[in-house]
């Protein structure tokens, strides 16, 4: 937790992460920002499922279709949140000649994005046989 | 011969160009991404006008589309950067956090949107 609040910190303080070790290859440099660029589309793609779940299963119950939403939502922001949070300690790793950091946060998202698609295929069969 | 190989291999210094085109498809994926934003800046405006223009949605509306500006104006600034590069040899510079973090901070705010406007 104190890490990411450091982490958080150094989002808005970019001449701090340029003060540690040395540049690398600034080629390195661009492929960890085309990675971050994939997981901010993904979080675009997750917010835009969640207005799709909004807008095109109007036959839903409320709760359903709100609880969906919002999940697909939540999801987006969590996974741009991390998009950016991962990007930085990447990029601190590379200069510093640490190991990239490890991280759970893809296997988490895969068993998120899993339910709720089998929440909504079990939704809309029920709806289609109710 | 031998000089194609050693430009192939990115070791030279004075190459023209980077073998592997990074900063190319660097400015690929940020309009990648813009396209996705707008995907789903479309989406929120279709929401917010979809059961007539109310004068919430309609700011709601406002709010999604100076998000998605905002967006475009950030990956504009980028692919300029990454275009003109830096010094002789046209090294581009590492995406400035900031611009990072206003890239996410977009992204959230527009998925805070969404929130209002599902409810």
């Amino acid at each position: 937790m104190i890490d990411f609040v450091r982490n958080v910190r150094l989002w808005f303080a970019p001449e701090e992460v340029r003060r540690e070790g040395h540049t690398p290859d600034y080629r390195f440099s661009l492929a960890n920002e085309r990675t971050f660029l994939a997981w901010l589309r993904t979080a675009l793609a997750l917010i835009g499922g969640g207005f799709a779940v909004d807008q095109f299963l109007p036959h839903l119950r409320w709760a359903w279709r709100i609880g969906l939403a919002l999940a697909l939502l939540a999801a987006g922001v969590l996974c741009s949140l991390r998009a950016v949070n991962h990007w930085v300690r990447c990029e601190r790793a590379m200069r510093r000649g640490e190991d990239l950091p490890a991280s759970r946060f893809p296997a988490l998202l895969s068993i998120v994005v899993a339910v709720v698609a089998v929440a909504m295929v079990v939704v809309v069969l029920a709806g289609w046989a109710g | 011969m031998t000089d194609g190989a050693a430009d192939r291999a990115g070791g030279g210094a004075d190459a023209g160009r980077d073998p592997g085109l990074q900063p190319e498809r660097t400015r690929l994926a940020w309009r990648r991404t813009t396209l996705s934003s707008t995907v789903a800046a479309v989406l929120a405006v279709r929401t917010a006008l979809h059961g007539g223009a109310t004068a919430a949605g309609i700011v709601v509306c406002a709010l999604c589309c100076a998000l998605w500006l905002g967006f475009l104006r950030v990956a504009h600034l980028r692919i300029r950067t990454l275009e003109s590069g830096a010094g002789p040899a046209r090294v581009p510079p590492v995406l400035a956090v900031r611009q990072a973090a206003v890239a996410v901070l977009c992204t959230v705010a527009l998925a805070v949107c969404a929130a209002v406007l599902v409810f």
